[in-house]
């Protein structure tokens, strides 16, 4: 084994020892335990695609929240931190927090009472057939693709930190993920998810702990900052005023519209990777609760992403360059800092249980992707357009050989990635083209009952067309980008942003044009879809504490607080 | 059923005894290229925190506690 992980790489980051390897190997002995455990509790459908539907709050919550806390997202903002300062925290804070609650007092009953097994699944029965196979088909090829884009980024991570051997990394960790979700479906999936939550935050949390020791407290570390940066680096809001006062190049209406309203809304409400977790949830009560407690804990994140990635900018002795001049020069990139500051302070144990939470959150986001397109196949593709009358028994099958065959196209795609790397962007591109307009068709869906079918299923085509129009015209003219961000000043980011922001308007444009010009849904056929038809259990006579409208008010008040702190 | 609190005590007690283990060792036998703030021995602390909450997790949602 240990000639295994020692496969020589000559600048790798960090070398594990004998004890470090003993808790990698005992991350993977515990997760296909696990798996084997829960292989007899998966036999029906609800058991296999739904995880039964008996989650609690709290297991709901962490699971919804660490199908995003992927390795490559912690060490991508890691490294944004380092690049652009404190201005990354906003895809925790105002990038996620609203949308979380959002989700789970507006959008979460009509999701949970429609009894819809996934996000396609609550279009058909709001707009009908073909606004699900456009959706259905659009998430399943995107989501296995991504499955093997990020495969082959965090293989290609592991060569880099640990000097793993990319074709090892691949064969381990994909046939891991098949096994314990074959065995055990989306149960093992969330299972395992709330286990990495655990492992990441015991693995990442010592890194702030000792870098603010050794910064000398945070006064001291914005000081360093400050110095060797600038003090755009330590505010989040005061540089925000135009593109060209901060380092990131992006004014407050994108961060607030583009990502706060849109895109963050797109991805926390409508992405079946996540959504899936909170429909397994065991009542409608816990399934409100866990976007919120995913909300609670998701504020502190930065702690053990942005934190460590100001920290570097402050205590590194080397500069950390973009990934481009990286590969030319050699040098540590941006996206290095966080296992630059774990081997910085992380002796032997302490280094392999942060390499299993790298590990561990890369395995929990494949095993959210394969479940995810195993549950939106079988029950949005197969069962509707190729066999609609087959046994129960017969649909977990499917699910079974599905999760399987999910993994292999990842570990196909991962291969292609290899030999074209360009096919990586396009396949991010294509993914972020989604996002906006599903957002827009699913909230008008539940909150509009005028809203028709043709509407529904032009809307979320046309704001899809626009964002692919958009990001070709700056791809083939990148000056373009000054037309779709509004200002010749803005760069990359900005561009993402603004994107978001056109293909979600045409998108609700077009769905009110065509639903006013089109034929109404008849009020009975909408009930338990859309506000105003719809029953709301109420919460019941509980106490204060145990309610959703409680702790969603407790986390924005602390949500305005923090802005507030590090405006 | 075994509650998924369970196998995370599990992880915790087990990664906690081994790191403070390491870290134990490593303050008996200091190595020649130390980490940063070595002297925090954070292995050791950190390590002994994991285990005990880990001991308590398995404890509390101990299979054997279930009606």
């Amino acid at each position: 084994m240990t000639e295994l992980l020692a496969v020589a790489v000559p600048n790798q980051l960090v070398r594990l020892t004998p004890i470090d390897i003993v808790i990698v190997v005992f991350y993977f002995v515990l997760v296909l335990s696990i798996g084997w455990y829960l292989k007899g509790r998966a036999n029906t459908g609800e058991d296999f695609f739904m995880a039964g539907r008996e989650m609690t709050a709290w297991v709901a919550g962490l699971s919804f929240l660490s199908a995003n806390l992927g390795a490559l997202e912690l060490m991508g903002w890691a490294g944004s931190a380092y690049q652009y300062g404190i201005l990354a925290t906003h895809w925790y804070w105002i990038g996620a927090i609203p949308a979380m609650l959002f989700l789970a007092l507006v959008m979460m009953p009509f999701y949970y009472i429609s009894k819809t097994h996934s996000v396609p699944g609550y279009l058909r029965l709001r707009f009908g057939e073909p606004s699900r196979a456009l959706s259905a088909v659009s998430f399943a090829f995107m989501t296995v693709l991504m499955s093997g884009v990020n495969m082959f980024a965090m293989a290609k991570v592991m060569q880099i930190v640990l000097g793993w051997d990319i074709n090892f990394s691949i064969w381990v960790s994909s046939l891991t993920v098949a096994i314990y979700v074959t065995l055990g479906g989306l149960r093992s999936a969330i299972f395992n998810e709330v286990l990495q939550f655990f492992l990441i935050w015991a693995g990442a949390l010592l890194i702030p702990i000792l870098g603010l020791y050794e910064a000398g407290g945070w006064s001291n570390l914005k000081i360093l900052i400050t110095q060797r940066a600038s003090e755009q680096y330590i505010h989040l809001w005061s540089g925000l005023g135009s593109f060209s006062n901060n380092p990131m190049g992006i004014n407050w209406v994108g961060i607030v519209f583009g990502l706060g309203a849109v895109i963050s809304m797109g991805y926390w409400t409508t992405d079946f990777l996540v959504v899936q977790r909170l429909l397994a949830a065991k009542d409608l009560r816990s399934a409100e609760m866990a976007p919120i407690i995913g909300a609670g804990f998701k504020m502190f994140v930065p702690i053990i992403v942005i934190l460590p990635g100001l920290l570097g900018l402050a205590v590194l002795p080397e500069k950390l360059v973009p990934e481009s001049v990286a590969a030319m020069t050699g040098a540590h990139s941006y996206n290095d800092v966080l296992p630059l500051m774990l081997a910085r302070y992380c002796g032997p144990g302490l280094l392999g249980l942060g390499v299993t939470a790298l590990i561990a959150g890369f395995m929990s986001g494949m095993a959210g992707n394969v479940s995810a397109f195993t549950t939106v196949w079988t029950y949005d593709i197969y069962r509707p357009f190729f066999n609609r009358q087959a046994s129960d028994q017969h649909y977990v099958n499917m699910g079974r050989w599905t999760t399987v065959v999910g993994v292999l196209i990842s570990v196909g795609t991962a291969y292609l990635v290899m030999q074209f790397a360009s096919i990586m962007d396009y396949v991010q591109a294509l993914f972020s083209f989604f996002i906006a307009p599903l957002f827009g068709t699913v909230v008008l869906g539940m909150l509009w009952k005028r809203a028709s079918g043709p509407g529904g299923f032009w809307g979320l085509l046309c704001g899809t067309l626009s964002s692919i129009g958009m990001w070709t015209w700056v791809k083939i003219d990148p000056s373009a980008l000054r037309y779709v961000a509004l200002s010749p000043h803005a760069k990359g980011l900005a561009q993402d942003m603004f994107q978001a922001l056109w293909s979600f308007v045409v998108c609700v444009v077009v769905t009110v044009a065509v639903s006013l010009a089109t034929k109404p849904v008849p009020d009975a056929d909408l009930k338990g879809l859309v506000y105003g038809l719809t029953a709301v259990p109420a919460v019941g006579d509980v106490p204060l504490y145990e309610k959703p409208l409680f702790w969603a008010a407790v986390v924005t008040v602390v949500f305005f607080i923090l802005n507030i702190i590090f405006w | 059923m075994v509650s998924i609190w369970f196998f995370i005590g599990i992880s915790l007690a087990v990664n906690g005894a081994l790191i403070l283990g390491a870290g134990i060792y490593q303050m008996t036998n200091p190595p020649a290229n130390p980490v940063v703030l070595f002297d925090l021995h954070a292995n050791v602390w950190w390590g002994a925190i994991l285990l005990v909450i880990g001991v308590a997790y398995c404890f509390k949602f101990a299979p054997s506690r279930k009606s």
